[in-house]
């Protein structure tokens, strides 16, 4: 799953200067070198997945290194219900996205600035929501379309999606409202600003990062989903989806090359993001 | 006024609904419908047929023991590997913890399925990893890894690390160092100052992280299909194939909720005992 980073929000802490300085450092180098052993670790499949999306292999077999090629990246959109599968990945990644950040921005907002009757009941299914199986999260799905006679496909997927991406949404936004100064809004009212101009000149602004990296959150949840997708998706076809049906007869090199270059895209909007939402320093 | 009163509930409203009808129905529904009898073609009728749990548990006991074996094992090797990556980030990695937390994060921008794969690949026969080692005689021609529970293990651990590190990490974030150092002053060397006031105060850390990736590590069957072998065939491989192979809804439905019953007395005794903020703050991260 990929998430979300916001930094630079932190102070450092001032040093601690009682601590023995030779054991502070032999340690410390330690722990660095294994920190980084640990990344290392982490990202060797990536390594691999990208090495071999300039594999020079005849065809669909892409277990041996057989030479380096460009031409993949070339050929990338030649398969096409690979592609049609990672057209359908986005497509519901980005409807998740606009429902789950409408739907959660709503929830958070109201869950960090009213006390309301259901918000404890509504936290407790949000949290229940975040640390449910998704194994059983999808099949329970299943049971109600099938019950329903609903028919299975990139609709009902987008519907898993938003349900499990709501509450990711609200608790960034919630975060966000609980830290805000209300003096400004005030400010704003006492100005003369209705609530309606106050909430979309002032407010929302101010939790617009929120809502960006929520929705971003969104994005990403559901377009790695796998085992959800599982479950709703009938015979619609994801990029995950597609990736699983094929292991058995051996992944076509244009799954590396496209993976790669969502890794790309994801890491580019990542660093994009955390540069924008960095707090300007003052003075 | 009337508006200022409504506003909340209008703005849950949309949201609330969504997961009330898509997540607290559906498994509403799975309930009813493990007690129901029937098939596909002619139809399911409520019976209350509590056998089908007994049936299910009997036949898929293996199963269901192997996967929250491999769960609590998983859980267990994870503390040990994220607990000094959390600590060092925490307390070391000053202005760079940021670009650390986004390093570990990194790999998660690919796809969960493709990443498993990438490790058979890696670990296959021949491999990188197995083929010279191979090789040199280091190990017999006939070693292998994939199908074994440590490859379905491994790939386990891969997978939720950053779970248990961002948990770990955000508890030992709020220690005050002022604490560690009062610690020092009152004569406590660093091991104790870590055992005596490091370590407590980084435990709901570690609890939320054990909630993070029991729940998803028992419940997985990515792994144990992609790196295991018929040997290692978790719960979620049989859930998913009585579902989508086999249609046996009711069988299907019992075990999802056999496996989420005994996670979730877990997930709510922890709700309880120590609340649900710190989850939803890592959840969130």
């Amino acid at each position: 799953m990929t998430q979300v980073l916001e930094p630079g929000t932190r102070e450092t802490p001032p040093a601690r200067a009682t601590v023995t300085r030779r054991s502070r450092l032999t340690g410390g180098r330690v722990l660095h070198a294994y920190t980084w052993l640990v990344v290392a670790w982490l990202t060797l499949p990536v390594l691999i997945m990208v090495l071999f999306g300039f594999n020079d292999t005849p065809g669909r077999y892409n277990q041996t290194w057989e030479g380096f090629t460009l031409k993949w990246y070339g050929r990338v959109f030649e398969l096409d219900e690979l592609t049609r599968a990672l057209v359908t990945s986005l497509l519901v990644a980005l409807a998740t996205m606009l429902l789950a950040g409408a739907l959660g921005t709503g929830i958070g907002y109201a869950l960090g600035r009213y006390r309301f009757r259901g918000s404890g009941a509504l936290n407790l299914v949000m949290f229940a929501a975040i640390s449910s199986p998704e194994l059983v999260m999808g099949a329970s799905l299943l049971t109600l379309f099938v019950s329903l006679g609903v028919g299975l496909g990139a609709v009902t997927i987008t519907i898993a999606h938003v349900m499990f991406s709501i509450s990711f949404v609200a608790v960034l936004v919630r975060a966000r409202v609980l830290t805000l100064d209300r003096s400004i809004e005030e400010a704003a009212a006492d100005l003369g600003a209705n609530p309606w101009t106050t909430f979309w000149r002032i407010t929302f602004p101010m939790i617009l990062p929120a809502v960006g990296s929520g929705m971003m959150l969104a994005f990403a949840l559901s377009i790695d989903d796998f085992v959800v997708t599982n479950f709703t998706a009938g015979t619609t076809t994801t990029f995950p989806l597609w990736i699983w049906g094929s292991t058995r007869v051996g992944l076509p090199p244009q799954v590396n090359v496209m993976g790669t270059l969502i890794f790309l895209a994801g890491v580019l909007i990542a660093v994009a993001a955390s540069i924008r939402s960095r707090p300007r320093r003052r003075g | 006024m009337l508006r200022r009163r409504l506003a909340p509930y209008l703005l849950v409203l949309p949201g609330g609904l969504w997961l009330l009808l898509f997540f607290v129905v559906p498994m509403v529904t799975m309930l009813s419908l493990s007690l129901q009898e029937g098939d596909v073609v002619t139809g399911y009728v409520f019976t209350g047929h509590w056998q089908t749990y007994a049936d299910a548990i009997v036949n898929y006991r293996t199963q269901l023991v192997r996967s929250l074996a491999y769960g609590a094992v998983t859980t267990l090797i994870l503390i040990v590997l994220a607990f000094p990556v959390a600590y060092w980030i925490a307390f070391y990695a000053g202005r760079r913890k940021a670009t650390y937390l986004f390093l570990l994060l990194l790999p998660f921008f690919v796809s969960f399925v493709l990443r498993t794969i990438s490790w058979r690949q890696i670990l296959t026969d021949d491999g990188m990893v197995l083929g010279p080692l191979k090789h040199l005689g280091l190990l017999s021609s006939s070693a292998h890894v994939l199908g074994t529970p440590a490859a379905v293990i491994g790939g386990l651990v891969y997978n939720f690390l950053p779970f248990m590190v961002l948990p770990i990490y955000v508890a030992l974030e709020r220690i005050d160092p002022r604490v560690v150092e009062a610690a020092r002053d009152l004569y406590a060397d660093p091991a104790t100052a870590f055992r005596k006031v490091i370590f407590p105060l980084a435990l709901p850390g570690v609890f939320a992280g054990v909630l993070m990736t029991f729940v998803p590590a028992s419940s997985d069957y990515v792994n144990s299909a992609v790196l295991g072998s018929s040997s290692t065939t978790m719960i979620g491989q049989v859930i998913q194939s009585q579902y989508l192979t086999s249609s046996n809804y009711p069988t299907a439905s019992a075990l999802s909720f056999t496996l989420m019953a005994v996670l979730l007395i877990g997930v709510f005794a922890y709700a309880r005992a120590l609340g649900t903020e710190d989850v939803m703050k890592v959840a969130a991260r």
